[in-house]
């Protein structure tokens, strides 16, 4: 059999195991709240894996070691951050969020600042965050199946949008949470075990310097300095703002924090996330490097994001090779799967909640979100060109960063925050990363300054999010909660002291 | 002046029997939102929210401040140790386990808070 036919068995037995794994979760998924929050009963150790499988996307499968073989060090900056900001998160929301008793990130910002008009602008950032993430990982799944396989792009993501309806639809977060604990291992699997075959290949060939091959005269591959010219330094701040403060505002990462019993379990789960995803990017980097030494010809083709698929196979011969190649094809099917179901059910959630909860209810309305959840971004993908799996997904953070972080933040740590506050921050930052992101997408950035402050706006827009926040907030006291108080004993004390935590939301 | 002394006379409370000034428990201080029960509760917010500055201050020093190292010396870009340059080294490898050391240092000391608060709402 040849590497495609491996690849074809290896994605089918993904497919099949996953589907299998959700079924198990299907027959203990009856109630809305099993759906919603898998019944709030999932132990630190099981939430833990279900919380990196369903992080690690293809950008963090795919996208790393491509970005790292294509530019080198600075890129590690990517995967360090999206660690980082589970730190941030850990030690300023991941307690008080689940605390907060609610289900979703517009039910937060409800409660906590007594405001329908906030609930709404919070609930529309969710499903445009949510589209944004959705999007490249179906674009993404469409070129892995076409790199191994040879079948036309679209294929993959409308095969990775079938599965995720179906376990959707049927077990929800209940089901999704066994599906992805599960997914985590197989996607650290499929990148350890071939490994340690393709290091052993390297020590043998003399343990040649990745930095010493290749390089051009200039080339800083081994600078961990981002961008080019006078603005390396800022280029290199700002994409650690976005993905430091980024992750808390994620939709899909938020909503796994009401899964937890308590507020200290969330605080262990997020430890132990911590270590899960320092153990899994350990990797990636080594197959950009690796990918450095022994295919220099992808980075000329511009088909770097394709190395942890290909590389295998060229530096092991025969059929161990393809074996191996088809094990880390399994392996970027599951990222593509678990992300875009995390998303799936966070977006449905809110689309169920605010869009439809009103007339349809329940399990139904969910189960409707889903679908639109779905389909728009797999049209948005079939439709739209490709605008590169880790790019997209940056811009995302960025945009997270200047709208959910300052709200999270403020929310959680400063009584005085204002309805009127809030919605300020969130336009302001929201507009400015949105309007930066859009120019650059559409190429009307211009040269020099200006361009690069367009193209990572985070170390600029998550500050002006919060200047703002602060600002109209002080300037309407008389707008602050009139259960602020009561809201904060909520979020702050832990649960086993007996204290009027005021009217949890539903 | 006398030589001597006034005789020494023992001092008693005449409501020996009387109730003791009535506690009120913590819990309903925070409850009815007195003075009282607002210092219960900055204290715990403003003790959380130490430990989390400082644990974000841990996290901006050090791997905040690796790209300003590199900016400022641009030779140690080329420094190798065993066939691995040093800024591959400190991104790929170094900075995963500071990371879970912080917040494992994190997690135990903003338990030790709560219990410290929930040690004091329950005193009787």
């Amino acid at each position: 059999m040849s590497v495609a036919g491996y690849s074809v068995v290896a994605v089918t037995a993904v497919v099949v195991a996953t589907l299998a794994v959700g079924a198990y979760g299907w027959r203990f998924s009856r109630t809305t709240s099993d759906f919603f929050v898998a019944s709030r009963t999932v132990r630190p150790g099981l939430n833990a894996s279900a919380i990196g499988g369903e992080y690690l996307s293809a950008a963090s499968f795919l996208g790393v070691a491509g970005l790292v073989l294509a530019f080198g060090t600075e890129m590690l900056w990517y995967p360090v951050g999206w660690t980082a900001g589970y730190l941030v998160l850990l030690v300023l929301v991941a307690a008080p969020l689940r605390r907060s008793g609610a289900y979703t990130l517009p039910d937060f910002a409800e409660s906590r600042l007594e405001s329908r008009a906030v609930r709404r602008l919070s609930a529309l950032l969710v499903v445009a965050i949510g589209w944004l993430y959705l999007m490249p990982q179906f674009q993404g799944a469409g070129l892995a199946l076409a790199a191994t396989t040879g079948t036309g792009p679209w294929l993959g993501g409308v095969l990775v949008a079938t599965v995720v309806l179906v376990n959707v639809l049927f077990g929800g977060m209940r089901s999704i949470t066994f599906v992805q604990a599960f997914q985590y291992w197989l996607k650290l699997t499929a990148l350890l075990f071939p490994l340690l075959f393709m290091v052993g290949i390297w020590l043998g060939d003399g343990g040649v310097s990745v930095a010493s091959t290749g390089t051009t005269p200039g080339d800083s591959w081994e600078s961990p300095l981002a961008g080019a010219g006078g603005h390396q330094l800022y280029t290199t701040y700002s994409i650690i703002v976005a993905t430091f403060l980024g992750t808390m505002g994620l939709p899909h990462v938020v909503v796994r924090f009401y899964t937890n019993p308590d507020g200290a379990a969330a605080r262990r789960t997020t430890l132990l996330v911590l270590a899960l995803l320092g153990l899994f990017y350990l990797l990636p980097p080594v197959y950009g490097g690796l990918g450095r030494l022994y295919a220099p010809d992808l980075i000329a083709s511009g088909n770097t994001e394709s190395v942890v698929l290909e590389l295998p196979s060229r530096m092991i011969a025969g059929t161990l090779g393809d074996l191996l190649s088809a094990l880390t094809t399994a392996g970027a099917f599951a990222a593509f799967l678990s992300t875009s179901s995390g998303l799936t059910v966070a977006v449905a959630g809110v689309i169920s909640q605010d869009g439809l909860g009103r007339r349809l209810g329940g399990v139904r309305a969910f189960q409707t979100g889903a679908v639109v959840a779905v389909l728009v971004p797999l049209g948005l993908a079939l439709l739209a060109e490709g605008v590169g799996v880790a790019r997209a997904v940056g811009l995302a953070f960025a945009f997270a960063a200047s709208t959910f972080c300052p709200l999270l933040v403020l929310g959680i740590w400063w009584r005085r925050l204002t309805d009127a506050g809030a919605m300020a921050g969130m336009l302001v930052g929201g507009g400015c990363a949105g309007g930066a992101v859009l120019a650059t997408l559409l190429g009307a950035a211009p040269a020099g300054w200006p361009g690069a402050l367009l193209a990572q706006p985070a170390a600029w827009t998550v500050p002006l999010a919060f200047l703002t926040m602060v600002s109209v907030s002080l300037a309407t006291p008389w707008r602050v909660p009139r259960q602020a108080a009561r809201t904060m004993v909520r979020l702050h004390t832990p649960e086993a002291v007996q204290l009027d935590r005021g009217i949890l939301p539903r | 002046m006398p030589d001597t002394p006034p005789r020494r006379v023992r001092v008693t409370s005449p409501r020996t029997g009387a109730a003791r000034v009535q506690q009120v428990p913590a819990a309903r201080e925070i409850d009815a939102q007195t003075a009282l029960g607002e210092v219960y509760m900055s204290s715990l917010l403003r003790s959380q929210l130490r430990l989390a500055l400082l644990a974000l201050a841990a996290l901006v020093v050090v791997v905040g401040g690796i790209p300003l190292l590199f900016w400022l010396a641009p030779g140690l870009s080329a420094v190798e140790v065993l066939a691995v340059p040093l800024p591959w080294l400190l991104l790929a490898f170094a900075v995963y386990p500071f990371l879970f050391a912080v917040g494992w240092l994190y997690v135990r000391a903003a338990e030790r808070n709560e219990r410290a608060f929930t040690d004091v709402l329950d005193r009787p």
